[in-house]
């Protein structure tokens, strides 16, 4: 039998690349974001043409998901009004760790031009969010940008952090 | 629309003196200018009480006493052919009248006329419902107790349909204010986190003519992101330009695809062709 001394780590070897844990799990988690639809008001017209075919999300392993359950990131797309907070809070408590959240537009940042009685003051009052995005409605090459940013927050950080659990409030 | 002024000297004299608008009134017409409306009202007449009838903007306005309602929307539109209830709103007077006025409008598909039937409840009184009347009375009806807190007697269902069921207060009402009352503003975080989550989430932040100079400048400019906690203190601010080559991420601009300047290989010439 042949002895033969393969030098795995050589360039043009066999396809060996090393990385560590935390790079491998980024890099999974970053490339296959999973938003939930969540269209409140306008902005989610944006973030429809966003997710077709012209702007394509799908290139970035974006998939929209009609589940919390089967998403890791929620793009709060338009108004938050007082009454459906509860059930914005609920659909994010249903989603799987690690999640991030994505609000999108003014209204969700701070309530924008809505400054009466029935719109929450920014979703950050009731969902810790990790992009804020500006614009009214923001293009979806915004969007796209947020995304990105989001990806590389995920890969900037460790892997495990993102399974903490954020906090409560 | 205001009416037009010439404001050649708009330096010297201040010209919006007028600065709350004040609602021009309508002309009113006798009923007889029209004879469609003016039948119907006589007829109406015959029926009910009839406190005041005119004509405005082409439709007929009758104002009723409020036990009559039903009475009135019935005779309408069983007699008269009224078959639409458009609109059914009330008005707060409670400042200057002690009460609500309760509007209900009412178009014919038959005859192309429309009569708005206007009547007065004091702010504790009750009003009939006429939803069995007409079924999108039964909605209005009930927008009207959400907003206004008028209450319908008899209605089948009298529930908030706006607001949500455990809503504190009615927001159409003059004293209400705009950006909500205490229970309103504290609303989403009491029913989430509970009361003693106030302290940590804090009040909202209502104040529209606040500018900082952080969030213009910096806030919606591409590449001029801050992390979350970071010093922006005057003169502290981290520069942050937009960096297309992630640290640690895949090259962009690898071997492959730009050629690098080879010395030796590059032909010079010696002229310009």
């Amino acid at each position: 039998m042949a002895q033969h001394k393969v030098n795995y780590l050589a360039d043009g070897g066999t396809p060996i690349k090393l990385t560590t844990v935390d790079k491998i799990v980024n890099f999974g988690r970053s490339n296959s974001l999973w938003p939930m639809t969540y269209g409140l008001a306008c902005c989610a017209i944006e973030m429809m043409a966003a997710g077709g075919s012209r702007f394509d999300f799908d290139r970035f392993g974006t998939i929209f998901r009609a589940s919390p359950r089967q998403s890791d990131v929620i793009v709060v797309a338009g108004t938050l009004t007082k009454k459906h907070a509860e059930f914005m809070r609920r659909l994010y408590d249903q989603m799987p760790d690690p999640k991030w959240v994505i609000s999108m537009g003014s209204c969700a940042n701070t309530g924008g031009m809505f400054n009466t009685y029935a719109t929450v003051q920014g979703v950050d009052r009731v969902i810790p969010v990790d992009i804020y995005l500006p614009g009214c409605a923001p293009r979806p090459e915004t969007l796209q940008y947020a995304l990105m940013q989001l990806q590389q927050k995920i890969r900037r950080e460790p892997a495990r952090m993102a399974q903490k659990a954020k906090r409560l409030i | 629309m205001r009416a037009y002024t010439p404001k050649n000297d708009v330096q010297a004299k201040s010209y919006y003196s007028d600065r709350f608008f004040v609602k021009p009134t309508l002309a009113r017409k006798a009923i007889f200018n029209d004879s469609i409306l003016s039948a119907d009202c006589l007829s109406l007449q015959s029926k009910v009480e009839v406190l005041e009838s005119y004509l405005e903007l082409d439709h007929l306005v009758v104002i009723v006493n409020s036990e009559d309602n039903v009475k009135t929307i019935s005779h309408l539109k069983n007699i008269r052919a009224y078959d639409f209830l458009v609109e059914l709103t009330a008005v707060d007077y409670i400042a200057s009248r002690g009460g609500f006025e309760i509007v209900y409008e009412m178009l014919s598909t038959s005859k192309r006329k429309r009569i708005r039937v206007k009547t007065f409840i004091l702010q504790n009184d009750t009003i009939e419902t006429v939803e069995p009347l007409f079924r999108m009375a039964n909605w209005g009806e009930r927008e009207m107790f959400d907003m206004y807190g008028v209450k319908v007697k008899n209605h089948p269902h009298l529930q908030r349909i706006l607001m949500p069921h455990d809503w504190h207060g009615h927001p159409l009402l003059k004293t209400y204010p705009l950006h909500g009352d205490e229970a309103a503003s504290w609303y989403e975080v009491d029913k989430i986190f509970g009361k003693e989550a106030r302290d940590i989430v804090g009040p909202e932040l209502r104040d529209a003519a606040c500018v900082d100079r952080y969030d213009t400048e910096r806030f919606a400019r591409l590449g001029h992101e801050v992390s979350k906690g970071v010093d922006i203190s005057e003169g502290n601010e981290p520069d942050t330009p937009i960096r297309y080559q992630e640290e640690g991420g895949v090259k962009l601009f690898g071997k492959r695809l730009v050629t690098p300047f080879d010395e030796i290989e590059t032909k010079h010439l010696k002229e310009r062709k």
